[in-house]
């Protein structure tokens, strides 16, 4: 059952080198900030480190990248990162790119208990090499595994001390299969409320999947294209 | 010849009322502004909107609401809001009529290519391999040609492939091609455009038949 921690240092108890760790979010929208900053701050390293983009210079997983802590980024797109791309190029740095709805659908499958499925993602391409191909009525797919992790980091706008969430926006993206498809998943919310509060016909995730939550502080929640229309 | 936004205007043509559409990054997004007023279009954004509306204006714009290309986004009314995992639900389910994205080749097979520069720095293919996988109907906004000059319709591709025989339709700045069982065919011209300009910009065998109309835009 969850445990209601302080901050993000009591919260990320447990983890260590080489382990398999989820970050929420894409792009920088609903990305764990006061996890990643203590994992950064923590030194742990080797990481296997899955999340659908990998920040950017200076902010989000930039932060673990910097540390030179992941070993290997398991994303669907990595764009923004002029580190990232130096210590790829350089070999330090492993990546495995997913087709971002297949990426998705192991993440689901690694939370359902479900251990494979087969998707038309990538059939064809380069992405199916070595993968088992299925017709199914006059379609080809792919066979593609469940992903699961030793920590998952998400973030939510509202928790409750039960644990469940309820995101904002499309800040909701990968965070609630990472919820449910990594051993212990920390939650990292702007509002923890006392279990009663929320309504439980508008939880997105269960608490049942979180196993330590907390409010989290300094949210920079930062834009990374800002579009804006003048007014009038 | 047509710019960029002409591109965009001939694709919105293909827009139908009650229409689920997603557009992809580039020339596609531009397709938004020249859906029809009064016409039912629905814009799927697959980091987990399905309503998506104009950009907010100055001082309204907020982190929680992006879309796929990480641009600040409003949403319309009756707009609803989801995971990654259902998103590309109803991508992979055929629930999304039309899928409007950029390319850097087409063959004539419709495969495409854009998401990998063999030698470039790999990004990654982000939503692209399960959008071209599913998607009932895929139109392909491009160049006709390429910054080299060379042609990006061809008898196969040369780069690493996004999918297999998945292209049904084409706009450039010269033309309107369809991927047909039998190669491309010319369906139409970009205003004062010539057929042998196309032909000549067009690597592939290209299907001519009868008169081509000129785009009408």
């Amino acid at each position: 059952m969850v445990a209601v921690v302080k901050n993000a240092e009591e919260a990320i108890q447990g983890i260590a080198d080489n382990m398999t760790f989820m970050f929420g979010g894409f792009g920088l929208s609903g990305i764990p900030e006061n996890c990643i900053k203590a994992v950064a701050n923590s030194g742990v390293k080797g990481l296997t480190c899955i999340s659908n983009n990998a920040g950017v210079d200076g902010f989000g997983l930039g932060f673990l990248l910097a540390n030179r802590q992941i070993r290997k980024m398991i994303s669907s797109y990595v764009g923004e990162n002029a580190e990232f791309e130096r210590q790829l190029l350089s070999g330090e740095l492993e990546v495995d790119l997913i087709p971002q709805g297949t990426l998705a659908e192991r993440l689901r499958a690694g939370g359902a208990g479900i251990p494979a499925f087969f998707t038309p993602a990538g059939y064809g391409t380069e992405v199916a090499e070595g993968k088992e191909v299925r017709e199914y009525e006059g379609k080809m797919y792919l066979l593609e595994s469940w992903l699961r992790a030793d920590f998952a980091f998400v973030k939510a706008w509202k928790g409750d001390t039960a644990g469940n969430l309820i995101y904002r926006g499309t800040a909701q993206n990968f965070n609630p299969m990472m919820a449910a498809a990594g051993k212990i998943t920390i939650a990292e919310v702007e509002h923890l409320v006392p279990a009663g509060e929320l309504d439980p016909a508008q939880i997105h995730t269960p608490g049942i999947y979180v196993q330590r939550i907390f409010q989290g502080v300094d949210y920079e929640k930062r834009i990374e294209q800002r579009t804006v229309l003048p007014r009038n | 010849m047509l710019d960029k936004n002409g591109i965009a205007k001939r694709i919105a043509q293909e827009l139908k009322d009650g229409m689920y559409v997603n557009l992809g990054i580039g020339i596609p997004t531009l397709v938004a502004n020249y859906i029809p007023d009064g016409m039912r279009v629905v814009l799927q954004s697959e980091n987990g909107l399905l309503g998506m509306g104009p950009f907010p204006f100055e001082g309204e714009e907020d982190a929680d609401w992006i879309n796929a290309g990480k641009q600040t986004v409003t949403a319309i009314k009756g707009a609803s809001l989801f995971s990654s995992a259902e998103s590309f639900a109803m991508i992979r389910g055929g629930h999304v009529h039309l899928t409007v994205l950029g390319a850097m080749e087409v063959s004539e097979n419709g495969d495409i290519a854009n998401w990998k520069i063999p030698g470039k720095m790999v990004k990654g293919m982000g939503g692209a391999m399960d959008l071209v996988a599913s998607a009932k109907h895929i139109i392909v906004a491009m160049q006709h040609v390429n910054k080299a000059g060379e042609s990006k319709l061809l008898p196969t591709c040369a780069l690493p492939i996004t999918g297999v025989k998945c292209v049904k339709r084409i706009v450039t700045e010269l033309a309107v091609v369809d991927v047909t069982p039998q190669g491309f065919k010319l369906i139409e011209r970009a205003p004062g455009v010539s057929v042998e300009h196309i032909v000549k910009s067009t690597a592939a065998n290209l299907i001519v038949e009868g008169d081509i109309p000129e785009m009408a835009l």
